[in-house]
């Protein structure tokens, strides 16, 4: 199979999906209606309400929704062969993931741009609630410690990302003085910190920077997990907009720069995909396909992620209720794209299938580091850059979005500590309560050896919460059409399909922790297989209560029998 | 479209992308920041002793068009400032 075949019959897929699909998606069952007055208006404050051009919205939208998770899922999974993987990027993206983004946007927007917390408290009750704090509590706990992990890999993998990585962070600080202290124009501002960031990347390409074993008493795998999570304690203290905030941008600009090189490169060189289309030879101790590929591959397939950016943030933007159709949908099928590109980079990057082989010689070996190798050979075969520069700017691009993504949760799951302190009566400072997520995260990621390896075994479970949170947000557009009396089928077959394929999963993961004698996760994944349950519970009586009621077609309040008005 | 005024509005479409996520942040951070400026200057009308107040004072015409969001998002219906003409 030729890669570059490949790639265009997953493009046409997503696109059609979108042309076709979301057609149908968005007139006949959320029925987007352009005369709707959406809470941007309603509510327009400047602040959070403001309209908002629906191509500068998914900009936003999309950038936040992608990062490195679309690589990281697609590079391990792809060990059972492309095909698997394939099939579920293109049909997850089209049935799962473009209708979830666009039920969610459409469901906050109809609910004055609530966040999916606030709706889950609203439709399926106060428990519902609780469970998605709970919920997205252990995605990011999760999410940064397999970050910590990916990123600790790549630098190993990679020495020539280390300049360009740790430098990263100095250009954003300055991009952060040039927009604010010093107020240079942000196209001149984003060239300079675009040229600054390319040139690290070749003086990293000059210079490799490979860590002494043992430095400071410690091997290098954990000095550098210890370095990154002092440095996402230390960001995710910082105001935002001295590192945050133009870290953040300079990796959604980066986002555009890498799909375009991946997916030129394959363009010019179309290689061919030299792994198997199902991998008949799998490697000894890989889980079975059905149920893990598809909570290996939860970003770029199906991600609750995406609905708590839809809802609460994205859907405050929307100018017109018929854009949700462009933001939402097109949304996932950025995200889709990218995970084909990885996918892509993967498979075809390799000359023969032995050396393919030799790369993913077990589950979890291979990953991103293999989405590096792969795709520095395609793109040295496609642009013409040297093999070692291609895959030092695929290193340092996936790093920065795992680094994004490692401070900003952090800095999260630092508010969700000192909210939970407040509800029991305990003051917890920012210092204290960043403490307090580092040690959780650090002694996750620790937890199945000194060098980490606890991060990537994670992976899977990250993939399961993520999947949890979507079929949570799929229970309550589901619930909302219902009260609606509309057709809730295509949102409840993926709905039955993710829930049921997360909680076979998990028990399937129950038994490898148990055997692996891994209790900290084997405790983890009994916490998330008790709250899918609770889901699955709550969710199938809120349906059945809403398919049975009356509920007003405005408000989506039941009516009583006997009061409603002549 | 000419090439100045399409670079201008690929200008104000990266401020966006720039601005918009952290906008909630920035705002509530400055929010915060103005409120405890106004506790200082408006220290002597809530019946605070205020060594400054004979510089604080001149600021008060400035402030006044504040004091009504402010009250109101206090929870407070009427201004609890009886120097203030509001409402």
């Amino acid at each position: 199979m030729n890669s570059l075949v490949l790639m265009l019959i997953g493009v046409a897929m997503v696109l059609a999906g979108y042309f076709l699909y979301s057609k149908f998606l968005a007139t006949r069952i959320y029925k987007l209606s352009p005369s709707y007055t959406t809470p941007a208006h309603e509510l327009s404050d400047g602040v959070d309400y403001v309209p908002t051009n629906k191509f500068v919205l998914w900009g936003h939208h999309f950038t936040s929704v992608a990062g490195a998770a679309p690589i990281v899922g697609p590079a391990v999974a792809v060990i059972w062969g492309w095909l698997p993987a394939f099939l579920w990027v293109t049909i997850g993206t089209v049935f799962f993931a473009g209708m979830h983004d666009l039920g969610a946007l459409w469901a906050s927007v109809r609910n004055r741009g609530q966040s999916m917390g606030m709706l889950s408290g609203r439709y399926i009750g106060a428990r519902g609630r609780n469970l998605f704090l709970v919920v997205i509590f252990l995605l990011l706990l999760m999410v940064v410690a397999a970050f910590a992990t990916v990123i600790k890999n790549l630098l190993i993998a990679t020495p020539t990302s280390v300049i360009p990585v740790w430098g990263a962070i100095a250009v954003a600080a300055v991009i952060g003085q040039m927009i604010y202290r010093w107020k240079i124009n942000l196209l001149l501002t984003t060239v300079i910190g675009v040229v600054a960031l390319y040139s690290l990347i070749l003086v990293g390409d000059r210079f490799p920077v490979v860590l002494p074993d043992p430095i400071l008493g410690m091997s290098p795998a954990t000095f550098w997990i210890v370095a990154l999570f002092v440095y996402a304690g230390i960001a995710s203290l910082l105001p935002v907009w001295v590192l945050l905030q133009p870290r953040d941008y300079i990796n959604g600009v980066q986002l555009f720069i890498g799909l375009g090189i991946l997916y030129l490169a394959v363009m010019f060189a179309s290689p061919s995909v030299v792994a198997p289309a199902v991998n008949g030879n799998l490697p000894e101790g890989t889980p079975s396909l059905v149920p893990l590929l598809f909570v290996t591959i939860a970003c770029g397939a199906i991600s609750g992620f995406h609905g708590m950016v839809a809802s609460g943030t994205s859907a405050k933007q929307l100018d017109k209720e018929t854009d949700a159709r462009f933001v939402g949908y097109f949304g996932a099928v950025g995200e889709g794209l990218l995970a084909l590109g990885a996918i892509l980079a993967a498979t075809a990057g390799y000359r023969t299938l032995a050396e393919w082989e030799a790369v993913y010689s077990a589950f979890n070996e291979g990953g991103v580091s293999a989405f590096v190798q792969g795709g520095g050979a395609i793109v040295n075969a496609g642009l013409g850059i040297p093999v070692s520069l291609s895959a030092t700017i695929l290193a340092t691009m996936a790093v920065l979005f795992a680094a994004t993504t490692m401070d900003t949760g952090v800095r999260l799951q630092r508010f969700v500590v000192q909210e939970a302190g407040e509800i029991m009566g305990l003051r917890i400072n920012k210092a204290v309560g960043t403490l307090v997520v580092l040690v959780v995260a650090v002694s996750l990621t620790f937890s199945a050896g000194g060098d980490g390896a606890g991060g990537m075994l994670i992976w899977p479970l990250f993939g399961t919460t993520n999947q949890l949170l979507a079929s949570l947000t799929l229970s309550i557009v589901a619930i909302i059409l219902l009260r609606k009396k509309r057709n809730p089928v295509p949102v409840l077959i993926p709905l039955v399909f993710v829930m049921v394929m997360s909680i076979y999963a998990l028990i399937v993961q129950l038994g490898t922790f148990w055997t692996d004698r891994s209790w900290l996760l084997l405790v983890l994944d009994v916490i998330i297989l008790i709250a899918s349950l609770w889901v699955a519970v709550e969710a199938v009586a809120a349906m059945n209560a809403a398919r049975k009621g009356t509920f007003d077609p405005e408000t989506d309040e039941p009516v009583l029998e006997g009061s409603r008005k002549a | 479209m000419s090439l100045r005024s399409s670079l201008r509005s690929l200008s104000a479409g990266l401020r966006e992308l720039y601005e918009a996520p952290y906008r909630r942040t920035l705002s509530r951070a400055r929010r915060d920041e103005d409120d405890l400026f106004m506790l200082v200057v408006m220290a002597e009308a809530l019946g605070v002793p205020n060594p400054a107040s004979y510089y604080t004072v001149e600021l008060l015409p400035l402030l006044n068009e504040r004091v009504h969001e402010w009250h109101t998002r206090l929870g407070m219906e009427r201004s609890p400032l009886e120097n203030v003409s509001c409402c």
